[in-house]
């Protein structure tokens, strides 16, 4: 019997969202069952992750990551703190209700059950917002919020009201006018100021949550690089960016990569990484879904 | 019409009916309450429930209770949609709003619940119910002696109230209870604000016939019988039925005109 899995890759690799959707209607109705959990049975290891992953429906997929990350104990955040911060309002928002579909409870209340402190405000400040889509700036204010930033992070509260408070309700354009506010008052970017690596679980958090509000695609092109890169790979995370971003900015953030490493993203991961799972990371990399 | 209506009229010793100041005082603000629930009726859900935050959050502490009752008693879609016409009206969000304006000890609280898109699933977890419950107990007795921070700044209080579906916390309502010698709204009647959460979420019958009692009372003020007015345009009558029942007698004897029908017609069958 056995399993063909180049065939599984050609044919769901290659399709957008939709696509795949389609299919597994379609699946169901010739075969009488859930393609999801015949391949979740047949398949395996980090290869069955990453086609889980990609044949889900993008909100339903970002719900089960981040429901994932937070049973897991250790304190890191990426997927709450990246679903929270790059994806749009109403992409968030989908997320919080394909959550409400899948676990019978909400987002904002698992994520303030598995967290404490800071963190936890700050987190349920980030899942639970909806914020103004709008493009409109508000000079004034950005440049008394950069200040009021700046303050924090001298004074090292970096939990206080104000910082909570600005990222977590402020619109997109508003807080990228902060952060250009901030760099032109202090001379360096808001993320050079917050502690890097830090042990201090808020902290990190904070510094994660700043660098996608400001910046996504770099954010994603550094989370790439540090899971390739020193000894051994970071499966979890690369999947995870390939998938997550596949079907929607991961060309450019390929092109960052490859400016800054001079090796091409393809290269990297058929170098470290090998079998279906390469052939499926690869697929995924290569084609304009 | 004015020879019909010799009770609004004095007469003047120039020999012309002149109006009665306090009955045209009474009859403007009779028609100004009916002027009100037939505008709030008419309004969109999510347009009325926007522009009730902006004009709370613009009045100031004393009306932040409109705030807690339209975040509190709405369907999590409700307040979504709330949110969005915040957005096209106002060109803000509704939380950057609250949590740059409001200044005092509710800011927390009052951002959180405007941001809750709860769960509304019968499934409960009983085990959280139980500790979440005695972490209340703990909040509300440690603070009642401690008057620098209030029951409603603590953490453990504000995730509690701001991220539970409503039937979980209806469960964390009888829980408290058990291990408590009053009710939590008992316990929490020097935070006026976070008692009405509580009510509003898990036992709303309660915070309308409130409502309702206040407004027909003898002395009862504008702000009393806005607030019936506004529950009568924003509440489901099926929700209101029972109580208004309860008031009828009071409606007929102290309520007139058209709002009277108004109030009335919450006890009719036949309305939708």
């Amino acid at each position: 019997w056995g399993t063909d899995e180049k065939a599984i890759i050609a044919v769901l690799g290659r399709r957008n969202a939709a696509q795949r959707r389609q299919i597994r209607h379609v699946y169901e109705e010739i075969y009488q069952e859930d393609l999801i959990k015949r391949l979740e049975s047949e398949l395996s290891g980090h290869f069955e992750k990453a086609v889980y992953r990609w044949i889900l429906d993008p909100p339903d997929r970002d719900a089960v990551l981040a429901n994932v990350e937070l049973k897991k104990s250790g304190n890191k955040h990426h997927v709450i703190v990246e679903i929270s911060c790059t994806k749009n309002p109403e992409e968030l928002l989908a997320i919080r209700r394909a959550y409400h579909a899948r676990y019978k409870r909400s987002l904002e209340e698992e994520v303030a059950y598995h967290t404490k402190g800071d963190t936890r405000r700050l987190l349920v400040a980030l899942v639970s917002a909806f914020r103004y889509y709008g493009e409109e700036i508000n000079t004034t204010l950005a440049k008394s919020e950069a200040k009021k930033l700046h303050e924090a992070i001298k004074d090292k509260k970096f939990g206080n009201e104000d910082v909570i408070r600005i990222l977590s309700t402020r619109s997109i354009a508003q807080l990228q006018a902060t952060f250009n506010c901030y760099r032109e008052q202090e001379g360096t970017s808001i993320t050079k100021n917050l502690p890097k690596d830090s042990s201090d679980e808020y902290i990190a958090t904070l510094r994660m949550a700043v660098q996608c509000l400001k910046d996504p695609k770099k954010y994603f092109e550094k989370v790439l690089r540090r899971s390739i890169e020193g000894i051994g790979t970071d499966e979890d995370a690369l999947t995870r960016v390939i998938v997550t971003r596949a079907e929607k900015d991961l060309k450019e953030i390929k092109e960052l990569y490859h400016k800054r490493t001079n090796v091409p993203l393809d290269k990297a991961v058929d170098k470290e990484t090998s079998g279906d799972y390469k052939d499926m990371l690869l697929t995924l990399l290569g084609n304009e879904v | 019409m004015r020879k019909g209506c010799s009770k609004f009229f004095l007469e003047d010793e120039r020999q012309f009916e002149r109006w009665n100041d306090s009955a045209i005082k009474s009859l403007k603000a009779e028609f100004k309450l009916f002027k009100d629930v037939v505008v709030l009726s008419l309004m969109h859900p999510w347009e009325r429930d926007a522009r009730l935050l902006k004009k709370a959050l613009k009045k100031g502490p004393p009306h932040y209770n409109v705030i807690v009752e339209t975040a509190c008693t709405r369907s999590s879609d409700q307040l979504l949609g709330a949110r969005k016409a915040y957005h096209s009206l106002f060109d803000r969000s509704i939380e950057e709003d609250l949590a740059s304006h409001v200044k005092g000890s509710e800011r927390k609280l009052l951002v959180a619940l405007v941001s809750a898109y709860r769960y509304e699933g019968p499934k409960v977890k009983e085990d959280a119910a139980k500790s979440e419950a005695k972490a209340l107990l703990n909040a509300i007795k440690n603070n009642n002696g401690d008057h620098k921070k209030k029951a409603m700044e603590e953490d453990e209080v504000i995730w509690i109230l701001t991220t539970r579906s409503k039937p979980h916390l209806k469960v964390v309502y009888e829980q408290y209870k058990k291990i408590s010698a009053k009710t939590i709204t008992e316990d929490l009647e020097v935070e006026l604000l976070l008692k009405e959460t509580v009510e509003c979420l898990c036992t709303p019958q309660t915070y309308f016939t409130r409502v309702f009692g206040t407004a027909l009372r003898e002395d009862a003020k504008e702000d009393a019988k806005k607030a019936l007015t506004r529950l009568v345009a924003t509440q489901e009558d099926v929700d209101l039925k029972g109580i208004a029942a309860k008031f009828e007698d009071k409606i007929k004897e102290r309520v007139k005109g058209a709002y009277k029908d108004v109030l009335l017609g919450v006890l009719a069958d036949d309305r939708k």
